[in-house]
């Protein structure tokens, strides 16, 4: 899941004297991102013709967004689906870069506990669900936990991996300079490392979202993830596919931003 | 065996016995967990029973199916993208936040495209799992060191034989890794929509058991289905190490 350096050095040399060649290469990929959107809406509007009964067309699901986003009962399951979700986060990422810190600098127990984490990674969480609802009971606990099992994960293999490697070198300039342990995680190892971790936290971002939301799919009666359960259950094809579409909208936005940040990090 | 082998089987069998002993004195109650060798012993009744064979069945060859599905248009997908680099480009958010999506909201969608068979529930899998096999074709293809492709044409290579014998060659280990993340979550995509959405399979037996508080079911199945997925990754995984020091070698 790594991401791509650009490659274009000619391009580089090229933006760096005439800004008239940047400028149009940033609307040719603006032109190019509305062409992709263009064709996703027009294959959606061709499912559409397809199935009539199980999804709503593009322009009648952007109407049904607008009435949402006015109606006071979407916000109150927004709201719920929120706080899971900036919790749950709050503690993958905090947890998460503290644990691949510390499995990072250590590299015996980094040793020990790198495939352990990579089955956890891999194993279906969906079917520890219930052992969640059992153990924190019905509610928001369970939402966060089960978020939290989701997106912690990448987060702290993103950064153990990227403690491991580190340049030795700077390591020991901390330890000549006589840093405290805290002062080396501040002032070397967090910054050299600081890009991987933007990638952690983005795939991490992602499974949270997805855990949150299957967790408000089964046993949850608010949230987002309840709503389109409720749609399914109860054949409400307007709603479902609006809050269908928001979610991705607010996923795809999220993830360009955080894109963007690792962008200028790796620079 | 060395000495970070050993004290992970140690942590991992530590760990185990603490909650085997935790629930027998009663710490955790019976309602919230069970102890791990009564899941294991119900697991082996119900294996000997015969009991699960059909969910089995059901849920391996849908799993199989999508995780061929997915390598082998994941990887199709991927070439096609890598070829058209303002495609790719345009496309980076939409991979980037791909698995946020949760893709089990379509299945009334592919239950009216497909029919109320075992296809919807394919496709779960499938277009939760094609995503990893492009994302690591793309990696794969970006990898090939241009001095082979010089090669190739200095060989007056055919199109054909270029990627026959220089581009899947050298992108292979890259394509290994997209088909381990590949079947993981087909496996992940198809529990996860039995056990929400479908009415059969090993996912729907958990939910199943979990409506009708039969914790042993419950927790007998659970492990199975971690024993299963942690012993195919590792085996892919040792598969993977012998291919890689292979390549070192050669």
């Amino acid at each position: 899941m790594s991401v791509i350096p650009e490659t274009s050095g000619s391009a580089h040399i090229a933006g760096q004297d005439s800004s008239p060649t940047t400028h149009r290469r940033s609307l040719q990929r603006l032109l190019d991102s509305l062409v992709l959107i263009f064709g996703l809406v027009a294959i959606w509007q061709l499912v559409y013709w397809k199935s009539e009964v199980a999804i709503t067309g593009p322009i009648e699901t952007v109407k049904t967004v607008v009435e949402l986003l006015g109606s006071e009962n979407f916000w109150r399951h927004a709201l719920a689906s929120g706080r899971a979700f900036g919790l749950s986060l709050l503690i993958s990422s905090a947890g998460g870069v503290a644990v691949g810190l510390v499995l990072g600098a250590h590299r015996f127990s980094g040793a020990v506990a790198a495939p352990i984490l990579t089955a956890l990674y891999t194993i279906p969480k969906v079917t520890l669900y219930p052992m969640v609802l059992l153990i924190f009971g019905l509610g928001i606990s369970a939402k966060v936990a089960f978020g939290v099992m989701h997106g912690i994960i990448p987060v702290v293999i993103f950064t153990m991996d990227a403690v491991r490697n580190i340049n030795p070198v700077w390591v020991k300039t901390a330890r000549v300079l006589k840093l405290s342990p805290s002062e080396t995680a501040a002032r070397i190892l967090i910054p050299a490392v600081m890009p991987e971790i933007v990638t952690g936290l983005r795939v991490g971002f992602s499974l949270t979202l997805l855990g949150v939301i299957i967790g408000e799919m089964f046993a949850s009666q608010q949230g987002l993830g309840f709503m389109i359960i409720n749609g399914m259950n109860v054949h409400n094809v307007r709603s479902l596919t609006a809050v269908v579409l928001l979610l991705v909208l607010f996923a795809v936005a999220s993830s360009t931003v955080l894109l963007a940040l690792e962008r200028g990090l790796q620079r | 065996m060395n000495r970070i082998t050993l004290v992970r089987l140690f942590l991992i069998s530590g760990g185990v016995l603490v909650i085997e002993a935790l629930c027998r004195f009663g710490v955790i109650n019976r309602l919230t967990l069970l102890p791990p060798s009564e899941m294991a012993t119900y697991l082996l009744y119900l294996q000997v029973s015969g009991e699960i064979n059909e969910a089995m069945v059901q849920t391996f060859s849908n799993v199989v199916i999508a995780f061929v599905l997915s390598v082998v248009f994941g990887f199709v997908l991927g070439a096609v993208i890598h070829a058209m680099p303002r495609l790719r480009r345009a496309c980076n958010p939409l991979l980037a936040s791909y698995y946020s999506v949760p893709v089990f909201v379509f299945y009334p969608l592919f239950v009216s495209l497909f029919g109320l068979n075992r296809w919807p529930l394919i496709m779960i899998g499938f277009v939760f799992a094609i995503t990893a096999m492009v994302i690591a074709t793309l990696n794969g293809l970006d990898r090939v060191p241009p001095v082979l492709l010089k090669l190739a044409r200095v060989h007056r290579m055919s199109h054909g034989a270029e990627i026959l014998r220089i581009v899947l060659p050298a992108a292979t280990p890259y394509l290994f890794t997209g088909g381990k993340l590949a079947l993981a979550y087909s496996f992940i995509g198809i529990l996860a929509g039995e056990f929400i959405l479908s009415g059969g399979g090993l996912g729907y037996a958990i939910a199943y058991a979990y409506d009708g508080f039969d914790n042993r079911t419950m927790y007998a199945l659970m492990l199975f289905v971690l024993i299963v997925v942690t012993a195919l990754n590792s085996a892919l995984y040792i598969w993977e190490q012998r291919l890689l020091r292979r390549r070192g070698r050669g």
